[in-house]
């Protein structure tokens, strides 16, 4: 996957989890949950929906990567390409 | 014949809303059945019925809000001949109650149907009209949306699947310039003004503001009714932390689960050893329940907080916890709760720990008679056979009735759930 195809797959399931977040908003270098309202439940359904798209199998311990744009793009781009 | 009447979803519903009518006279319904979308300035609910037999009249129609209480519909039950359906349109039992600034308190109990608090006013008689209702393929979001921003869905064209109209569509035809009037004749035309003011946009009822209010009559009335006590317990919370990393080793991701689980099923189990912590306070005693239903509190994106139960807590394994918990949420970020899952909850349990909060001291959420909260995971010097080493520990709290309850009992349930959570493969 390109980064490009990766940030726009995020977005798009942080859209369905949180759909009242404008995604011109959000500062990719920044822990989502220090921007918007996201619990533990959000970080696993967007987890789950990742790997789904993706096949990516996501640890637990890796979910801290996940909960920034940059971030989960970095992640994914080692494991998808 | 049996009267199908607006429920009572929680301490904090005076009225609802008829945003739906998901059956039409002649339909068959059967216990479970979902029949109707209420709005209870809360939360878009789905509505069951709890009889078997044939919808025969609809009294209450859609966009109608009623106390409640109020007959929404009736039914034949089964064994009963079906009359034919009503030809003209029923008369609403109560007249549309305007909004009200603050409801006024009641009583904490689930109350009886009451009767119907207007008669139905004489009407006469009106051209028939087609039986079945129109259904809109419309989620209860949307509905509930367009009904505060005053959009007439008629005008609105959906882009959801199927056709289905969102809660964007709606938002979208509410900013949309309303349609040109037709133009007046010319005589009209130069008697008017120059330049008419512009009509005054109706301001969009403020649902946040609504729902506080609706949120503070209920929780001032539980203070106000109930004898509140309050205990804390520090539980150590290393072994039940390192199951669950383990246990979330072995699962794909799609089946892990969130340590909110553990706790659900500690406080599931405790009650067997402290039943009195489990039940409703019903016209001047207290009722023990012996289904578990535990009623978690979820976060409205919206705003507000609603507390829907998992049914029989006590007898579901942690991975079935886990799949109600993932389904209770999405459900109620959608707005498509069931009634049954908003007036069941025997207790409540309320978990802020995700919001840095280390102790939660709740409000009773009445009948129900104790609520316990879990604060934020933390590490603290802990000691143990002698050694001091940091551990992950969690401030339980409980707050219970003394009605129903004393802290001795309330002590013993703490101690029940803290030395449940030491044994986490066995929850």
């Amino acid at each position: 996957m390109s980064d490009e195809e990766i940030r726009s797959l995020y977005l798009r399931e942080l859209h369905k989890i949180a759909p009242e977040v404008d995604p011109k908003e959000i500062d990719p270098a920044v822990d989502l949950r220090e921007q918007i309202d996201l619990d533990s439940m959000d970080i696993l359904n967007l987890a789950v929906a990742i790997h789904e798209a993706t096949g990516v199998d996501i640890p637990e311990a890796d979910y801290p990567q996940m909960t920034s744009l940059n971030g989960c793009v970095a992640y994914l781009h080692a494991r998808t390409s | 014949m049996a009267d199908f009447l607006m429920p009572s979803l929680g301490a904090d519903m005076e009225v609802g809303t008829v945003l739906q009518w998901l059956v039409k006279p002649g339909d068959p319904v059967k216990r479970g059945d979902i029949v109707a979308v209420v709005d209870t300035e809360k939360a878009t609910i789905e509505v069951e019925i709890f009889q078997t037999g044939v919808i025969q009249k609809i009294v209450v129609p859609e966009g109608e809000k009623v106390p409640v209480g109020t007959l929404l519909a009736v039914l034949t039950t089964n064994g009963e001949a079906v009359a034919a359906a009503p030809e003209e349109k029923p008369k609403p039992v109560a007249p549309p109650a305007p909004p009200r600034p603050v409801p006024p308190p009641v009583m904490a109990k689930p109350a009886p149907p009451r009767p119907a608090p207007a008669p139905v006013a004489a009407k006469p008689p009106t051209p028939p009209k087609p039986a079945a209702p129109h259904r809109m393929h419309i989620s209860p979001l949307a509905m509930r949306v367009a009904m505060d921003l005053k959009v007439d869905l008629a005008n609105v064209t959906g882009t959801g699947p199927d056709g289905a109209i969102t809660k964007a569509d709606v938002e979208r035809a509410a900013k949309a310039p309303p349609a040109p009037a037709p133009a007046p004749p010319v005589a009209a035309r130069a008697a008017a003004p120059a330049a008419a003011p512009a009509t005054p946009a109706v301001a969009p009822v403020d649902r946040t503001v609504t729902m506080r209010k609706v949120i503070a009559a209920a929780m001032a009335r539980s203070k106000r009714e109930i004898p509140h006590y309050y205990l804390g317990n520090q539980i150590d919370m290393s072994k039940a932390m390192s199951w669950l990393t383990a246990e979330n080793l072995k699962r794909p991701v799609t089946e892990r689960l969130l340590y909110s689980v553990m706790l659900l099923k500690a406080v599931a189990l405790a009650i067997h050893e402290v039943p009195e912590m489990n039940g409703f306070w019903k016209d001047s005693a207290f009722v023990r329940s012996e289904a578990v239903h535990v009623g978690v509190a979820i976060s409205i994106r919206q705003g507000g907080l609603i507390a829907p139960a998992i049914h029989d807590v006590d007898q579901k394994s942690l991975s079935e916890i886990m799949v109600n918990l993932r389904d209770l949420v999405k459900r109620v970020r959608a707005g498509t709760l069931r009634s049954s899952e908003i007036a069941d909850a025997t207790i409540t349990v309320t978990n802020l720990g995700e919001q840095g909060v280390e102790s939660v001291f709740g409000v009773i959420y009445p009948p129900q008679v104790a609520l316990v909260g879990f604060g934020k995971i933390v590490e603290r010097p802990w000691a143990s056979g002698g050694m001091v080493g940091a551990r992950p520990v969690v401030m339980a709290s409980l707050s219970g009735d003394h009605r129903a309850s004393d802290g001795h009992r309330g002590g013993l349930f703490l101690a029940a759930i803290e030395r449940l959570l030491q044994e986490p493969e066995k929850l």
